[in-house]
């Protein structure tokens, strides 16, 4: 027996090739929007992954750092390097805030930290760990900060020393790494005016200004002016050693919280990126249920426009059975139109996202799969008014 | 004609479309037989029940009462014998309509192999079958063409190679001509003797054509749902 099915789609390629760009885009769109979801994941992961990191210590009751403010002492981790099991401990903070870059500002995530400590960029791309105390910066590739280039964070030059991939915030925004000093200090700064304002109260604060105390009101002042907090102690666990029991003991006995990997991927994933991922799926619904109205619209259509061959092929002894699988066959060579459409170009517009677009085999298969069921479904009404088509409608009168 | 086995016979066929009020019957006790190899004509008013004949005889609609017999086999009689029409349709009747109605998404070869594939024949026999068909019928040069590129007379050919696809006893015509001139329509009403006569294929034609009806060597006038035979039929040609 020949194709019918497949005759059809030769002899009308024309439309079957537009119909199927058409649901090709839609299906672009719905792969792009499984991609983004991933890609935020895989973010996620990826910065639980690169901070080298067992335990993160955060404050008591907070889901901090990355889903909620914390504040810690910056001289706690020598007290959780004390705790058995515990290998490593070093202070970071996370602060989100936009750099001037070429004359434009660009919005990172500044990461204080201490090099070849737990949170530190493990490898790099390009260039060199930061060496001095100072005003140098590991950039990640996404920030478009070049080698050497000198960038200015709050009141400080920088210069960019070394560079990584991959390493972003769980909102996306790149990482820039600075040491913990510079960062504790840009992240206490305010801007000079309100510095001025503060000291000048100060000074003008009788009880403070006292005969006698010299130098109280500038040791208050730059006091001030430093911070003493991090936002987090990420803390390395001895080898032998399991996480959990190690963050059980932070818990009891620090009044801290402390987060296992797995842990922190729950709070990354389950809690902060629940809602996109909600939003995400409620899109996809739509887009299935809009896909699948299209494609039974247009095999509907193409039916109607098909029921005196319909009749005639009746006539001269085709089977339902025949009939309905031509009518199936065309739903389902359109969805693979589509499909392959839809695939290219997720693929080719996926670099243009500001954001990373992860496009997981598994999740073809699963579109494809998803297709090739809405195509089927969608043809029932189709295969259903050609079943009731009478053969008799051939002769004619 | 002392053939025993006629190709077509039918007795006291009744058909009745809708029930209650709105009933009407479009067949009112139709008797009829056409012997292998044998052309006949069917002619009568409009609304006088003749496609509704060819509807019935060719297992596309149900009768409502009578007895049909194809090749001494009773098929109907109160009731399908068979019980599937769809392959009494399928290996015992060809079709041939007032327009062609050709599949527009196969080519010409395949429209005529069609009802052998359906049939289950392999690809390669049913082409063949098909190519000697259309040489028969003078339509092989265009073989492999689309059916909008054909001609009416030639569309027309087509459809009755179709119709002779599958050798069937029966092909049942309905106004076949009206769509031609009168040169081509003289024409589909040759090649439909001689494949009667090549095949012994019995062949109803219903017509209005003024042109082909002395053509029919018999000739069944229907009116108001009965069949008479006209006895003066085919005195021109002798
Ligand atoms: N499906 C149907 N339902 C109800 N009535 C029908 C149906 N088909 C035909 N009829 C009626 O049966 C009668 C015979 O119709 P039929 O089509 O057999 O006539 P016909 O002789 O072929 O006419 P024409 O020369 O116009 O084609 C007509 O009165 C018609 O209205
Ligand atoms: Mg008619």
């Amino acid at each position: 027996m020949i194709n019918l099915a497949g005759r059809d789609i030769l002899h009308s390629w024309g439309k079957y090739a537009f119909t199927g760009l058409g649901l090709g885009l839609l299906i672009g769109v719905t792969l792009s929007m499984a991609g983004i979801y991933r890609g935020m994941v895989d973010d996620g992961k990826a910065l639980l992954g690169n901070s080298g990191a067992d335990l993160w210590v955060v404050q008591q009751d907070t889901l901090g750092p990355y889903a909620e403010p914390s504040s810690l002492r910056d001289d706690l981790y020598r007290s959780l390097l004390g705790l058995p099991g515990v290998q490593r401990a070093a202070n970071v903070t996370y602060l989100t805030m936009q750099v001037r870059h070429a004359d434009q500002d660009t919005r990172v995530m500044v990461v204080g930290m201490q090099p070849g400590q737990p949170g530190a960029p493990r490898y790099l791309i390009a260039g060199r760990q930061i060496e001095r105390a100072h005003y140098e910066a590991v950039a990640d590739i996404k920030t478009g900060f070049q080698l050497g280039e000198r960038i200015r964070i709050r009141r400080q030059d920088y210069t960019v020393v070394g560079l990584t991939r991959r390493m972003v915030s769980a909102s996306g925004d790149p990482m820039l790494f600075i040491p913990l000093r510079d960062a504790q200090e840009a992240q206490f700064l305010k801007d000079s005016d309100a510095l001025h304002n503060e000291r000048a109260r100060l000074r003008a604060n009788p009880a403070l200004n006292r005969p006698g105390l010299p130098g109280l009101v500038e040791s208050l002042a730059r006091a001030q002016e430093s911070s003493h907090t991090v936002n987090a102690v990420l803390v390395q666990t001895a080898p032998g050693w399991d996480a959990e029991a190690v963050a059980g003991d932070i818990r009891r006995w620090k009044h801290l919280q402390a987060y296992t990997q797995a842990q922190m991927e729950e709070v990354l994933i389950v809690k902060l990126i629940a809602t996109s991922a909600r939003q995400i799926g409620v899109f996809l619904v739509i887009l299935a249920v809009v896909s699948a109205a299209i494609v039974s619209f247009i095999i509907y259509t193409m039916t109607l426009g098909k029921l005196r061959e319909i009749a005639v092929l009746k006539l001269i002894g085709a089977r339902n059975r025949t009939i309905a699988a031509m009518i199936l066959q065309e739903a389902l060579g359109l969805g693979l139109i589509g499909f392959v459409v839809g695939k290219s170009v997720a693929t080719l517009w996926a670099p243009y996202f500001p954001k990373y677009v992860l496009l997981e085999p598994g999740d073809a298969v699963r579109g494809f799969a998803a297709v090739l069921l809405i195509c089927a479904l969608a043809s029932t009404l189709a295969i259903r008014t050609a079943l009731r088509v009478d053969p008799a409608t051939a002769i004619g009168g | 004609m002392t053939q025993a086995r006629p190709a077509i016979a039918v007795a006291g066929l009744r058909k009745r479309y809708g029930t209650g009020e709105t009933a009407m019957d479009a067949l009112k006790g139709v008797d009829l037989t056409v012997q292998p190899g044998e052309v006949i004509g069917l002619i009568g008013p409009s609304g006088s029940g003749k496609s509704t004949l060819l509807k019935c005889l060719g297992a596309v609609t149900e009768p409502s009462a009578g007895r049909i017999d194809l090749d001494g086999e009773t098929v109907y009689e109160n009731g399908w014998r068979n019980r599937d029409p769809r392959a009494l349709r399928r290996d015992r009747i060809g079709f041939v309509f007032q327009a062609p109605y050709l599949i527009p998404f196969l080519d010409v070869t395949d429209n005529v192999a069609l009802p052998l594939l359906l049939a289950g024949w392999s690809k390669r026999e049913a082409r063949q079958r098909a190519r000697e068909l259309l040489t028969a019928l003078d339509v092989a040069q265009r073989a492999h063409v689309a059916i909008t590129q054909l001609s009416g007379g030639e569309q027309q050919r087509v459809a009755i190679a179709r119709a002779l696809a599958n050798q069937p006893p029966i092909i049942l015509a309905d106004e076949p001509t009206a769509p031609l001139d009168s040169e081509r329509a003289l024409a589909v009403v040759r090649i439909l003797n001689r494949m009667a006569q090549q095949y012994r294929t019995a062949i109803i034609v219903v017509t209005h054509d003024e042109k082909i009806i002395p053509t029919f060597k018999r000739l069944y006038h229907i009116r108001d749902g009965r069949t008479y035979e006209d006895a003066g039929a085919g005195r021109e040609l002798d």
